[in-house]
């Protein structure tokens, strides 16, 4: 589905990601984890297609599609879906009718239908009680005066909604009480498929208890260092990221 | 910066066009000549406004000034090419007017509703000038405010709403002034009376339009006399064509405990300024002054707003808003003045202005003058352009950039349209401003 191959990005002139070699296949769940700086959020930014990384060398394939010739838009179309680390607040725009336009934009270009306010409500009810979302929130502006919980329950609410096939959550896990943990974790499997991959981002190992990956990547200083299974994550959590980055001073 | 001198021969046309007027007024009241008398004594005295008048500082109205606009010439508009700029969804009565002139065809006054009465200026005057009397021409200050001075001396027609004390009128009254193209530019000076009695409640819609590419001079003046207690909420719908210049004065006088919400919008126009004046001349009375524009290509849309707190405990309430796109021009000036006498006032003005282009300007200046000393007034201003977070996580979602620039702007937009209370008003003008942005969710309706 994803395929990843030598992809160089920097900021500015800090190259930030050097030299990334990553193969998601349908199906799988992988988690990146890496301490702070890695480059983990700067990946799920240039595969959602964020502007300010500019990729200097290397490719990404997706489903066939050269992803990084496509605008983030036309990426969202094709069934990516970035779960944002700080969701943005747009006063102004409710939910329900930025999703509504989300939604029939997704659907127009999968040649569906576009559906109108009824069955968008039909739609969405059940997906909100799988969140444990508050009606109350869809009528009000995007993420605005959201706690942080509910705007993390928020992207995973809309993440349940648009159905994409390759879902990157970027520390969706960060600043969340473990109650908000379960919810989110519950939104995010109850979208495991078959059909369906998802790229995991994360700091810590906790998440990965409610969520359990195929495979696991430890990121460090823009490489991928150290791939396994899902024990890998045990060990990072009782270990810490300085085994690893002892681990490779020592190579 | 050009600064350009009036040409004396277009202040010279208007005051030949009112020497001509004069002679056949002999059938209006004596008091109604006098004003127009001493307003065509102030325009005479004043002349057009250069860029040297600190009124006029960023707005050259030399096209006005050299441009010789004839009278415009009547002119039949069908129902159908009318009916776009009505704002749907409203059962009130509609005084219509093209080209200054009032088309009964395209007005429904047939079924008059108990305590108003909703007509036209010409009629009035000729029925019942002792009603107008007190009002007409008394309650706008022309004496440094060319234009106003200018429609007060030349006038023709234009629209009368009075509401009787204690009535509570459920529709809407609309008034709308059509311009079309002419052969040759041509002006017209629209005016509206407004009266609303003691405790009474109205909503007026004023829509000023054009049909077509029209290059002529729109100069409107509207006074709205705010009884006691009562309660007014009034909106300018300004249309014009995108070559036509506009400039546009309204007038409130608020009474004791009185409320007026002002909801002005302006989209058209080469050149359009609007004067929104608010006298709170009694105790306890409440005043919105809101504002929203949008101005793109070589368009300057200018707004000056005067808050005037005479007496105490008054409120006002002010957001302007401009969206302005490729080379255009935005100006915002809100005095707000606190005379000795307007102690606990509260005050409150904020001004904010979308730039969509690196070339596109505003000029905005607050201007409080505070002479009481328990009071609160606070004020703000912003100038800024969409947030390139808000695009991402919009376009991370499947919308296309157009549709996410078009639903920022609207975002934007809503401190205004999400604030006026009469829903097919507040529809159509998201629609409208939806109309004039790109992207595919026009039809969606926003707020």
């Amino acid at each position: 589905m994803l395929e990843i191959k030598n992809l160089r990005a920097r900021v500015g002139n800090k190259e930030i990601l050097k030299g990334i070699d990553l193969a998601v296949k349908t199906g799988e769940v992988h988690a990146v984890m890496g301490p702070n700086g890695s480059g983990k959020s700067t990946l799920a930014g240039v595969l959602a297609g964020r502007a300010e990384y500019e990729v200097i060398e290397g490719s990404v394939t997706y489903n066939g599609h050269d992803l990084l010739a496509l605008e983030p838009e036309e990426r969202a179309r094709e069934g990516i879906f970035l779960a944002f680390q700080y969701p943005v607040e747009i006063p102004g725009v409710n939910n329900a009718y930025f999703l509504k336009a989300a939604l029939n934009a997704v659907r127009k270009h999968r040649g569906e239908p576009e559906l109108d306010a009824m069955e968008f409500m039909a739609l969405i009810r059940g997906k909100m009680k799988l969140l444990d979302m508050d009606q109350a929130l869809m009528s009000r502006p995007i993420n605005e005066g959201f706690s942080g919980g509910e705007k993390k329950r928020n992207e995973i609410f809309q993440m349940a909604v648009l159905e994409p096939t390759l879902a990157i959550l970027d520390e969706t896990d960060s600043g969340l009480d473990i109650d908000a943990l379960k919810v989110v974790a519950n939104g995010v499997n109850a979208l495991r498929s078959p059909e369906r991959s998802a790229i995991v981002v994360t700091h810590y190992q906790r998440l990965l208890n409610y969520i359990v990956p195929d495979y696991v990547h430890v990121l460090s200083e823009g490489r991928i260092v150290r791939s396994g299974g899902k024990e890998l994550a045990l060990e990072l959590e009782d270990k810490g990221y300085g085994w690893i980055e002892t681990a490779l001073e020592r190579a | 910066m050009a600064i350009l001198t009036t040409s004396g021969g277009s202040v010279g046309s208007y005051l030949t066009a009112f020497d001509r007027l004069e002679g056949g007024r002999e059938h209006e009241p004596a008091w109604l000549r006098a004003i127009r008398r001493s307003a065509a004594g102030a325009f005479e005295r004043l002349g057009l406004p250069t860029t040297r008048d600190e009124e006029w500082r960023f707005t050259n109205v030399a096209p006005i000034a050299d441009n010789p606009f004839v009278s415009a010439p009547p002119v039949t508009v069908s129902e159908e090419a009318a009916a776009r700029f009505v704002v749907p969804g409203i059962d009130g009565p509609l005084v219509a007017f093209v080209n200054g002139r009032y088309s009964r065809e395209l007005s429904t006054l047939d079924t008059p509703l108990p305590g108003i009465t909703t007509t036209t200026l010409a009629d009035a005057l000729e029925r019942d000038p002792a009603r107008l009397e007190p009002h007409l021409g008394r309650h706008l200050n022309f004496t440094d405010r060319p234009f106003a001075a200018l429609n007060t001396a030349l006038f023709e027609d234009g629209a009368l709403v009075v509401v009787a004390d204690n009535t509570v009128v459920e529709q809407a009254i609309q008034i709308l002034f059509l311009f079309t193209v002419t052969p040759a530019p041509s002006v017209s000076h629209p005016r509206v009376l407004v009266l609303v009695g003691r405790n009474s409640q109205a909503r007026v819609i004023e829509t000023f339009a054009g049909i077509g590419p029209s290059r002529g001079f729109t100069n409107a003046v509207t006074e709205i006399v705010v009884g006691a207690g009562a309660v007014v909420d009034h909106y300018r719908l300004q249309r014009e064509s995108e070559s036509a210049f506009h400039i546009g004065h309204t007038q409130f006088q608020l009474g004791r405990s009185s409320t007026s919400s002002s909801h002005n919008v302006a989209f058209g126009g080469l050149i359009a300024r609007h004067d929104a004046v608010a006298v709170l001349g009694d105790e306890g009375a409440n005043c919105t002054l809101n504002g929203l524009y949008l101005a793109d290509g070589v368009r300057l849309i200018d707004n000056h707003t005067e808050i005037d707190h005479a007496m105490p405990h008054g409120t006002s309430h002010e957001i302007y808003k401009g969206i302005l796109d490729g080379r255009a021009r935005g100006v915002f000036n809100g005095r707000i003045r606190v005379r000795p006498d307007a102690q606990k006032t509260d005050a409150k003005q904020t001004n904010k202005t979308l730039l969509l282009s690196d070339d596109a300007q505003v000029n905005t200046k607050p201007q409080l003058e505070i002479f009481a000393n328990d009071v609160k007034c606070t004020h703000g201003a912003t100038v800024g352009q969409l947030s390139e977070e808000a695009l991402f996580y919009l376009r991370a979602r499947g919308i296309g950039l157009d549709d996410a620039r078009s639903l920022l702007v609207r975002a934007f937009a809503t401190d205004v349209t999400g604030k006026i209370a009469l829903e097919p008003v507040r529809t159509e003008l998201d629609r409208l401003l939806a109309a004039k942005l790109p992207g595919t969710l026009a039809e969606m309706a926003f707020v």
